[in-house]
């Protein structure tokens, strides 16, 4: 018989401060953590790729060059990474996530610098959720960690 | 991030030497970038073989290099690891950008005891 711990390394959680440096940093840390080494090599990149557009957005937006700390938490259930971010910076620009479309395409005389950042966490996540609660951003959204939905 | 530019003919291949060109590192870059692309050439080759992460302002940095560089001369990249490839393919970008597998073979670095 084999005895399965569920529990073992399933959840992560790291608190980072606000800025660029902070967040490379934290998904050194997050991507050197058990539970992101358990998935496989794809999954891994989508996270890391997710995680560090969601980070980078917190401490550009919602702290604007402000001090702050920003809390990442991480779960691991059957074949989803589950994760919640959260933050006490300024709120979401009416209180919704940014669409995240890309400009036209065919722009190959002047393509865009940005605005890659929330296209990015679309096309790799899902259940993507946000909300205001006493003065904190909460942002979550799972991950398949077994096969790239793009 | 460290660069290593060399010109090899007409070509100016910048190797990054980093592994990775993310938020707190893409103004670096792009400077470093514009001033070690002064020089004139045909082409320029950005070898991304060694950085196993890209962000979105990573991205954006490449662009505004490819920008900077204007209507001429072309920014070519080399060697996209797996996660950097995604981030490309997913914006589209890498349809903006002649992209290498490798670096071309004529443009290799010569091996030691090798004649070339």
């Amino acid at each position: 018989m084999q005895v399965i711990d569920a529990e073992y390394a399933t959840r992560t959680r790291l608190t980072i401060p606000s800025h660029y440096n902070g967040v490379r940093d934290g998904l050194r840390a997050l991507l050197d953590s058990v539970l992101l080494r358990s998935l496989p090599e794809d999954g891994r990149g989508n996270a890391e790729i997710v995680l560090a557009e969601a980070l980078n957005n917190i401490v550009e937006h919602a702290y604007a060059g402000r001090q702050g700390e920003i809390e990442i938490s991480l779960h691991l259930r059957q074949n989803e990474l589950l994760c919640q971010i959260s933050d006490t910076g300024l709120p979401m620009p009416g209180g919704t996530i940014p669409t995240g479309s890309l400009a036209a395409s065919g722009e190959s005389v002047n393509p865009p610098e940005g605005g890659f950042g929330w296209h990015l966490i679309r096309c790799l996540s899902k259940d993507l959720a946000y909300q205001r609660i006493g003065g904190r951003n909460l942002l979550s959204f799972s991950l398949n960690t077994q096969q790239s939905p793009a | 991030m460290q660069l290593l530019a060399e010109q090899r003919g007409e070509v100016i291949v910048v190797q990054a030497l980093g592994d990775r060109i993310d938020a707190a590192g893409a103004i670096q870059f792009k400077d470093r970038m514009r001033e070690l692309t002064q020089l004139p050439s045909l082409r320029v080759i950005l070898d991304l073989s060694r950085v196993a992460f890209l962000d979105s302002s990573g991205l954006g940095a490449v662009v505004a290099v490819m920008k900077a560089l204007g209507p001429e001369r072309k920014l070519e990249l080399s060697g996209l690891t797996p996660t950097v490839q995604k981030v490309f393919r997913l914006t589209r970008m890498d349809s903006i950008f002649i992209i290498h597998d490798q670096l071309p073979e004529d443009l290799l670095p010569a091996k030691p005891g090798q004649c070339r």
